[in-house]
């Protein structure tokens, strides 16, 4: 069983602050972690590896120190790690990076294709689906549980709204993993030392026969018009005072509006 | 990079700097240089005096696409069903869709699967000027692969300028698909969509960055304009029960799809019916500490009657279930009154609860950007605050 694991390397969103008199994000000292759903996906793939054997490949499309990423990933146990880094991919939105990763995983080959629900940095969730459908196949978004894998087929739990749906599909798929699947391992120290050894295949254009106009900035259909600063509701009133007070301040709003 | 600096023109001032909402732009020997964090948003063009900063590909055309652009007219609504009854999310999508429409000049569309006429006809009285129903019995259920392939076929043959659709856990699956079969573009969980009165291109906002900023996204080359909409986001529009339109039946042929929906499990989370139903919610954030912020926030809740709510710092910490976050990717609520309690306030859980009618934050640090949007601000230590007013609530309450 071929299965290729999608990560992407982004910054800890949790940790980015925004400089409140110029209003732009504060980067510095932010570190780059691997977007936590895509460690659940290769835990995926690491567990189904483990059962039927085969091997699993990591894939990142990313600046030269994604590396470290994928380094990362081969400690949890991947066996191999691909970087995909051109200067031709920058600035590619949801559109032109499915169709980069595509044509890397066309070249690569694969039974089963994960992908972390969504990145925390662009939480758009569309790069799993379009990219399945740039490789043909089916795909499976939100899996939180997998019930059966075999050479053709798979079983998995997909969460609905409500409740989830128990689905079916055949291989070759694509498959989109959400939190509760799994609980991701800690690098092993074997693991660690294989990360510090394993050689890093990089892939560019030329090496997956991309169509350059479906590239980067040129390629991607959608672009940034402005980044902005959210509004501010002017109506504010802090209320001061010892906690006593303030407190029997807030009482009296919350009788005056109806709420008690 | 999508944007280079002219080094001979960079005098070096470092005004740019501040033009950067990325920290992209870094100074080596005094001049500037754009760096891998470069989100091609633009902003620094403007921000350099001596126009040293450029787009580099500005004049290659960008799409082949671009002479048929005016053959795509109306907007498009994507109305999901569940159980054959169109889900709310869709009437506001028909709301958002009529005014674009209107201001377009155009029809509004609804595509509808798996439902019958007379849930075409609701469209119609929520503001459709056309249904294009599909209830083969192969939609009633949903499956990408049809999904996919109908719809892609339905905007090919009708052109809409704009498609719309929910960003449930279908339309979220589904219709990036489409975009991809398409070549266009696609813009997830929009908070606000606005026709540009020059181009009359779709302007759609969208929290960007892990919802720390908002950004503006465009697909000017490319036709449909695609956009999802988180569910709440939108108000629904006017019905009228008297309004008339017209149902255009589509064959969709022999649907393949190579998944199959085995079974339906109904896990209903008492507390997410709550969120979205709770007149007060009172939610924690990083400042919360741990689980025992959290029975804290619950006895509030219970006092007042409420649901409790949590940001995303506070979800990934462990110390509340996901089910209960609140945000950019958990719930959009709208109660009377939120208790923001310990949360910094980051956009990303902004836009999941601004619409409340009266925010109360509490929080330590009086700097915190939540009190920007707060209607009472309580600077203070949270573990002092909540108790001593949930216990005066019950004292009011006599509970």
């Amino acid at each position: 069983m071929n299965i290729i694991v999608c990560i992407k390397q982004v910054p800890d969103t949790a940790e980015i602050r925004i400089n409140p008199e110029t209003n732009t994000l504060m980067r510095e000292g932010v570190p780059s972690i691997i977007n936590p759903f895509d460690l659940h996906a290769i835990e995926a793939a690491i567990q189904i590896r483990e059962q039927h054997g085969g091997k699993v490949v990591v894939l990142t499309m990313g600046p030269p120190q994604a590396e470290t990423s994928l380094r990362e990933a081969i400690s949890m146990g991947a066996d191999e790690a691909v970087l995909l880094s051109d200067r031709a991919f920058a600035g590619s939105d949801t559109w032109a990076t499915s169709y980069t990763l595509a044509q890397a995983i066309k070249k690569l080959g694969a039974d089963i294709v994960f992908c972390g629900k969504q990145a925390i940095d662009g939480d758009t969730a569309q790069v799993g689906p379009e990219t399945a459908e740039f490789l043909n196949i089916p795909h499976i978004s939100y899996i939180r549980k997998i019930e059966e894998v075999k050479d053709d087929y798979i079983k998995v739990e997909r969460l609905m709204d409500e409740g989830y749906d128990i689905v079916e599909s055949t291989l070759p798929v694509l498959l989109t993993v959400v939190r509760e699947l799994n609980q991701p391992r800690m690098p092993s120290l074997k693991g660690k030392m294989a990360a510090k050894k394993a050689e890093i295949k990089k892939m560019g254009m030329a090496d997956i026969e991309a169509d350059e106009n479906s590239l980067g900035l040129k390629g991607s259909p959608t672009q940034v018009k402005n980044i902005f600063a959210p509004e501010v509701k002017a109506e504010r009133k802090i209320i001061e005072g010892t906690p006593d007070e303030q407190v029997d301040i807030l009482i009296k709003e919350l009788k005056e509006i109806r709420c008690l | 990079m999508p944007v280079i600096v002219q080094v001979e023109k960079c005098s070096g001032c470092e005004t740019c700097l501040d033009s950067c909402p990325f920290d992209a732009i870094e100074f080596k020997d005094g001049k500037a240089y754009i760096n891998e964090y470069c989100n091609a948003c633009m902003s620094c063009l403007a921000g350099c005096p001596e126009g040293a900063i450029i787009e580099t590909e500005k004049s290659v055309q960008r799409s082949a696409f671009s002479n048929q652009l005016k053959d795509y007219k109306d907007v498009m609504v994507f109305a999901e069903q569940k159980d054959g009854k169109v889900v709310s999310v869709s009437y506001e999508l028909l709301g958002v869709g009529r005014r674009l429409s209107d201001e377009l000049g155009a029809n509004l569309l609804a595509a509808l699967f798996g439902a019958g006429e007379p849930e075409a006809q609701e469209l119609i009285r929520w503001g459709a000027d056309k249904v294009l129903l599909c209830s083969d019995s192969a939609l009633e259920q949903f499956n990408d692969d049809p999904y996919s392939e109908v719809l892609a076929k339905i905007i090919n043959e009708y052109k809409p300028s704009i498609v719309l659709a929910g960003a449930t856990p279908v339309g979220r699956s589904f219709i990036p698909r489409v975009a991809a079969r398409l070549r266009t573009g696609l813009t997830a969980d929009c908070t606000s969509l606005e026709i540009d009165k020059e181009t009359k291109n779709l302007l759609q906002v969208r929290p960007a960055f892990g919802g720390n900023i908002m950004a503006t996204i465009l697909c000017p080359d490319y036709r449909p304009q695609m956009a999802t909409v988180r569910p709440r986001v939108m108000k629904k529009g006017e019905y009228h029960a008297d309004r008339t339109g017209e149902i255009i039946n589509i064959n969709i042929g022999n649907a393949v799809s190579r998944t199959r929906v085995l079974d339906f499990i109904k896990e209903v989370s008492g507390v997410s019916v709550n969120l979205h139903e709770a007149d007060i919610i009172v939610a924690g954030g990083r400042g919360i500490g741990g689980e025992k912020g959290y029975k804290m926030l619950e006895e509030l809740a219970e006092a007042l009657g409420g649901a409790v709510g949590a940001s995303r710092a506070a979800v990934d910490e462990g110390w509340i279930p996901y089910s209960h976050q609140v945000g950019q990717t958990g719930k959009t609520v709208n109660p009377k009154v939120y208790f923001a309690c310990g949360i910094s306030g980051a956009v990303q859980h902004l836009v999941g609860m601004q619409s409340s009618d009266i925010i109360i934050a509490i929080n330590k640090n009086p700097e915190a950007p939540i009190f920007n949007v707060a209607t009472y601000g309580i600077v203070g230590d949270m573990f002092e605050i909540i108790p001593l007013l949930t216990r005066k609530i019950r004292e009011v309450k006599n509970l």
